[in-house]
């Protein structure tokens, strides 16, 4: 199950590179994020979404909001996200999900560790705030040893400061 | 001219029982006039100093006498005090040796320690090993001791040969009967598979000690060196373990509700002291192994993690944002008298106490650099010894003279480069070394001496 839905992810990473070259915004910080671009990258790729499903979330929902450098508040974007986030969960009611938390590189293994959980743990405070049941999410923290981006600059760290929803149950198929 | 003065044995444990007896010069040198190193200044030069392959009749014998100058000077060299003489250079054969040392031909190759030893299978089959450390110029005997053990253990009784002529010379505590614990990696960075293992401190008889299946972080040996406490993702849920290195077995460390991390030993060896990540929080706990109680040190909404314990066990150093930025702050063993230590620009973390209890070395981030500094434990003192891109978690060798840490080098955008590997520095800032392991390299943990 995790592994396909990180095979997943890797697919939908390549179709949006197509638009969004990460070798062409380095330097940037916040630029393009992939899976948060899925919306219009989705026009793109010649699959179809079936409502309520994984894909569906991660594609018209989008699965992770970014921090600022060693911060846990959710900026205006992580909010809207996951406004987004706490809609679908309302509609597909069965849902549960798993909170990722992370951290970029620049800091020690340890504290990373548990700025990543203080970064799950407020994404999962917003969730619940906006009438998800508490008992339908989990967190965990990755610290930095998960990058989503690989590269020791700005923009990877921009990307790699990040939460990540992912759907452990009840989406459709 | 040889008396066997005392005899002591060492605890038996995994078969590694060496009895070592202490042999007595006939010349005893006055305090003034000894060979020494003073590694307490700064840059030095290495002592020159010669290591003859012990002496042996058999086969065998010379073989094991070859095998064990070679792990000694070895050893005193990694040191950056020694400077091993090259054994082509010697005059003198090993076997003259053995009757006297002609100091003259060893003046003119500009040694001013000698090693030499003699290696004798016995009846019962087992090693016979006696060694002896002379002062060339002032031409005296400055220790000698005996061994006897199992052949498979030569290579502990070589690091115990050469504590005991680092002790002498330095008059500090020797750090080579000593293993690291850390963690083996793999694997492109974001896929990354981590193992923990485990070699001598000259990373001989590496193996390692899991998988690979579950993620692992941060081991720290215990203080009978028989025991880890580390970090493991088993069953994607990330908690302390304890890991015994004797029997392999592993077990979660208390029934938390949410992560533990930051795991290490209380200088007795009795409890665990770690973070506790609760809705979003980490504050600081210990764990008594005993009584399988947990208790909570800190009650505060920023991150508390990386604590370490004083070697007298009174006090407790850690790392928190409380500030508004990482720092380094010291409580007493019970939670109490919370201060900040770290007033220096930067963000600090990881700190260590020093097992002599002087310093608490630290990783600081400052200008888009990683470095590895110690402090005294009231904050003074600040001086950093190593700096690059990134690197982090120093380990102390138990004499408290040597630190060890990982670097990591920049990634690119290919997913190339971010290797990982272990590197140590003396005290003094001198002797930065890279540490050979197998593969790439990252969290180690010091042992204390082998007991």
């Amino acid at each position: 199950m995790r592994f396909k839905l990180f095979s997943l992810l890797a697919a939908l990473l390549l179709v949006s590179a197509c638009a969004t070259d990460p070798e062409d915004t380095d330097g940037q910080t916040g630029g393009g994020a992939a899976a948060q671009t899925g919306g219009s990258a989705a026009g793109s790729a010649p699959v179809q979404v079936v409502p309520g499903s994984v894909q569906d979330f991660i594609v018209n929902v989008g699965d992770r909001v970014f921090f600022d450098f060693d911060r846990s508040t959710l900026t205006a974007k992580a909010q809207e996200t996951l406004d987004k986030q706490a809609e679908w969960l309302s509609r597909i009611s069965a849902a549960t999900i798993t909170v990722e938390g992370h951290a970029d590189e620049r800091g020690t293994r340890e504290y990373n560790l548990a700025l990543g959980d203080r970064r799950a743990n407020a994404v999962k405070d917003y969730l619940i705030s906006k009438g998800v049941a508490a008992n339908r999410i989990k967190t965990i923290s990755y610290g930095k040893e998960r990058p989503a981006v690989l590269g020791s600059n700005e923009w990877a760290w921009s990307q790699n400061r990040r939460s990540v929803t992912t759907i452990t149950g009840g989406a459709e198929s | 001219m040889r008396f066997v003065r005392e005899t002591f044995l060492y605890p038996a444990r995994c078969a590694m029982a060496i009895a070592a007896s202490i042999i007595l010069g006939f010349m005893t040198l006055p305090a003034a006039a000894e060979l020494q190193v003073d590694i307490t200044r700064g840059h030095l030069q290495p002592l020159p100093i010669a290591v003859a392959d012990f002496h042996g009749t058999q086969a065998v014998e010379t073989q094991v006498g070859r095998d064990i100058a070679t792990v000694v000077a070895a050893n005193l060299e990694r040191s950056g005090l020694f400077k091993p003489v090259d054994k082509r250079a010697f005059l003198q054969d090993a076997a003259s040796l053995q009757v006297q040392p002609r100091f003259a031909d060893w003046r003119v190759i500009n040694a001013q320690a000698l090693v030499n030893g003699a290696i004798r299978v016995q009846g019962d089959g087992r090693l016979k090993v006696e060694f002896r450390l002379w002062d060339v110029f002032a031409e005296a005997q400055m220790a000698g001791l005996q061994y006897t053990t199992r052949r498979e253990n030569w290579r502990r009784v070589a690091h115990i040969i050469a504590d005991a002529i680092y002790k002498r010379i330095t008059g500090e505590e020797g750090y080579f009967d000593t293993r690291i614990v850390y963690v083996a990696e793999s694997g492109p960075a974001n896929r990354r598979i981590k193992r923990l293992a485990i070699m001598d401190q000259d990373g001989a008889n590496h193996r390692h000690l899991t998988d690979g299946r579950a993620l692992v972080l941060t081991p720290r040996f215990s203080r009978s060196a028989q025991e880890i406490t580390y970090l493991s993702y088993f069953n994607n849920t990330p908690r302390v373990y304890l890991f015994n290195i004797d029997t392999g077995r592993q077990e979660v460390l208390g029934a938390f509700k949410g992560m533990t991390f930051a795991p290490r030993f209380a200088p007795n060896g009795n409890s665990v002291i770690m973070s506790h990540a609760e809705n979003g929080n980490s504050d600081i706990y210990t764990m008594d192994l005993r009584t399988r109680k947990s208790k909570r040190l800190t009650s505060h909404p920023a991150i508390d993690t990386s604590p370490s314990f004083s070697p007298d066990g009174k006090r407790v150093v850690f790392n928190s944002d409380r500030g508004g930025s990482p720092q380094v702050y010291v409580m007493n063993a019970d939670g109490s008298n919370v201060r900040r230590i770290s007033f220096n620009r930067g963000r600090y973390a990881t700190p260590v106490w020093s097992p002599r209890g002087d310093l608490i070395a630290f990783t600081k981030q400052s200008g888009g650099r990683f470095f590895i500094g110690v402090m005294r434990p009231d904050g003074s003192g600040e001086r950093l010894l190593s700096e690059s891109f990134l690197e982090e978690s120093p380990t102390w060798a138990p004499n408290g003279r040597v630190l060890m840490f990982f670097r990591q080098e920049p990634t690119n955008k290919q997913g190339g480069g971010g290797a990982v590997h272990l590197y140590s520095v003396d005290l003094t800032g001198h002797n930065l070394r890279r540490v050979v392991t197998p593969g790439q390299a990252s969290d180690p943990a010091w042992s204390p001496i082998i007991p």
